[in-house]
């Protein structure tokens, strides 16, 4: 029972790490760049949302659906300000501008009125509900947390109509053209800017969405971003190109992390991730999902 | 304007191209060897702070710079270099004998890592790197038996060869010495078919490899020197504070590592000295600025993340080599005086790069 206790509470904090990883490999797909500000751009998400909340009183859901909004102005804001002039550079310099962009927004969060560098309360509805369910009589009741619970049930939502857009949209199916082949794409008549920009703007508020399920969990604060290193490890062992992977991945370091906290002796649970994704890079560099690529010269 | 008529083969590998140059060196090494006599303590204290972030640079601008091999874990050297250091000093060893075997630690955990992870390239090494540096990070906190842990420890006052470095001024000496024959030993290293290897591994690995450069090979040299480079600074990092924690060594300061390399300047000895100078003096000036801001901005933490991240993303954008590359365009405007044009130097643009099959 316990067992299942700790694997479930896995699962949640996975669906976090999934949906961060899963901004990361939408954004590596279209564009071949890495957003090292995709933890900030959820942290970001999470302090809209509390000030949605307690600043303008909205109710819990018109909070994130304005959250969800702003997130996405805000990634194709960044992308069409800051990352398209760099296009054609080399990939080390998007890694430092958007290392730059992480440190920056870091800075500006603590000099933000209200936000600053204190830990903040998210007040959501499902605040400290635990569902109790007895699976077989005899057994001790299997005690779920409902956050960990709205974390599941949204991530799957969300991954359902990130699927049914990539599928069955037109939109959606040119950001697949886009991201197998740029030149063919265009070539096509698809305007390849607008759709990475797109791409950017659903990265970016599939974070803030990650940033509002987890602040029940872990409060709001400057330093909620660190989470999102940990979405490295997940896309990687999922295959650093693939989004279901990107989610697997996610689940597999979220239920390994749970377990190592609980199996293990203290201070491998923070750390557990890291090594596996380094076993997971001796023994399989392209993770579960991703497809061999060999450059050409 | 001074045009270098080069007739031999060795005068490209000269490291003064010309007396010009042996002369400004000259003072300048005349004015930091004064230093002490004229300047507060305070002032030579920040000074060996960049003395030592320069020995870092120097170290990150190896990998990062030349090798174009990206590293988010370099925290981790530092603290390798910092954690012998005390231990073996603790245990009596000499200065010079302690300092070497930081480096030689140091170096070789730069191997341990370099192995498994040079297998993988570009992200995928960020990533192996990032981890590494979050597993040492543990290690440090847990072995609490060989590194005190949370709780951290001090170190004792050095001494070379019976002399004692007690003052600021002797510390800043040892340091200044420490730094120079670092450069050395990198302009050294970067004229030779080595250091030749690793520009040629940066600009292609393809290339290189179709050079004859075993690729494996070179990267795990850079990847060791600049470890051992690190580990050079971080024992020096560990004698000026006196107190060493886990605490100092952490992701963040990885990040402000590459940070500081970025905004000097990527690729050069002197982005690595200029980078290591701006952020020790703009942490200064920052902290000065305060007095005279208004308490709501001038109070605030964040004061000094932001400034340094708007640089670097002002660097990144409109400035890729940094301040070295201000120094570069400001000393051509001057030297060919009326004739500088706003395109010299322009950016190449080329076009998107796809590591993809396809």
């Amino acid at each position: 029972m316990q067992f299942l206790q700790l694997v479930i509470s896995g699962i949640a904090q996975g669906c976090i790490y999934g949906l961060i990883a899963l901004g990361f490999v939408l954004i590596y797909k279209a564009t071949e760049t890495v957003n090292f500000a995709q933890g900030d751009l959820m942290m970001l998400g999470g302090f809209f949302g509390l000030s949605c909340m307690v600043v303008l009183g909205m109710p819990f859901w018109l909070a994130f659906l304005a959250t969800l909004v702003a997130a996405m102005l805000f990634g194709m804001l960044m992308e069409r300000a800051l990352l398209r002039p760099l296009l054609g550079q080399p990939a080390f310099t998007v890694v430092m501008l958007t290392i730059g962009i992480g440190y920056l927004a870091r800075g500006m969060v603590t000099m933000i009125p209200g936000w600053g560098t204190e830990t903040h309360t998210l007040p959501v509805p499902y605040k400290d509900e635990v569902l109790r369910i007895v699976i077989a009589s005899g057994n001790d009741a299997l005690i779920l947390s409902t956050e960990h619970m709205v974390i599941i049930a949204v991530t799957a939502f969300l991954i359902a109509i990130l699927f049914l857009f990539f599928r069955y949209t037109k939109l959606g199916i040119a950001m697949q053209a886009t991201s197998q082949n740029q030149l063919a794409a265009f070539y096509m008549g698809i305007p390849v800017r607008r759709i990475n920009m797109l791409v950017w703007g659903i990265s970016a508020a599939v974070s803030a969405c990650a940033g509002l399920l987890l602040a029940p969990i872990t409060f709001v604060h400057v330093n909620m971003g660190y989470i999102g290193l940990k979405a490295f490890p997940a896309a990687v062992v999922g295959g650093f190109g693939s989004i279901p992977g990107a989610l697997v991945g996610g689940l597999i370091i979220g239920i390994v992390e749970s377990l190592s906290g609980f199996y293990l002796p203290e201070g491998f649970k923070d750390i557990a991730a890291y090594i596996l994704v380094l076993v997971m890079l001796v023994i399989l560099p392209n993770g579960l999902f991703g497809d061999t690529m060999r450059k050409k010269v | 304007m001074r045009f270098i008529f080069k007739t031999r083969y060795e005068q490209d590998l000269v490291l003064f191209k010309h007396p010009g140059q042996r002369f400004w060196y000259g003072v300048l090494m005349a004015a930091l060897l004064l230093a002490p006599l004229v300047f507060s303590e305070y002032f030579i204290s920040q000074l060996v702070f960049i003395w030592i972030y320069s020995v870092v640079g120097l170290g990150l601008t190896l990998l990062v710079g030349y090798t174009g091999q990206v590293s988010l874990g370099h925290a981790a050297f530092l603290a390798m270099g910092a954690y012998t250091e005390a231990y073996l000093q603790a245990r009596g060893w000499p200065f010079l004998l302690s300092l070497s075997s930081a480096a030689i630690v140091s170096g070789l955990t730069g191997v341990v890592i370099g192995l498994p992870a040079l297998r993988v390239k570009g992200i995928y090494l960020a990533i192996a790197t990032l981890s590494f540096g979050f597993i040492v990070e543990e290690a440090v906190t847990r072995a609490d038996s060989i590194t005190g842990g949370n709780t951290g420890i001090t170190l004792g006052s050095l001494q070379i060869f019976g002399l004692p470095i007690d003052s600021e001024a002797r510390f800043y000496y040892v340091s200044l010495a420490v730094l120079i024959l670092c450069i050395l030993a990198v302009m050294n290293l970067m004229r030779s078919p080595t250091g030749r290897a690793f520009v040629a591994i940066r600009d292609s690995e393809i290339s290189a490899q179709s050079m004859g450069i075993h690729l494996a090979r070179y990267k795990t040299i850079a990847f060791t020197l600049s470890a051992a480079l690190t580990g050079i600074a971080g024992a020096l990092y560990a004698h000026k504070l006196r107190f060493i924690s886990p605490e100092q060594f952490t992701i963040l300061q990885s990040i402000e590592m590459l940070i500081m390399i970025v905004i000097g300047g990527l690729g050069s000895i002197y982005g690595a000295i200029f980078g290591a100078a701006f952020w020790i003096l703009a942490q200064q000036l920052i902290v000065t600025a305060k007095d005279w801001l208004p308490p709501e901005i001038g109070q605030q933490t964040g004061l000094q993340p932001t400034i340094f991240g708007i640089f670097l993303v002002a660097c990144v954008l409109f400035e890729p080599l940094g301040l070295y590359g201000v120094w570069l365009k400001a000393r051509t405007f001057l030297e060919i005086f009326p004739f500088y044009r706003k395109g010299m130097f322009k950016r190449q643009k080329s076009y998107m790069k796809s590591e993809r099959l396809k």
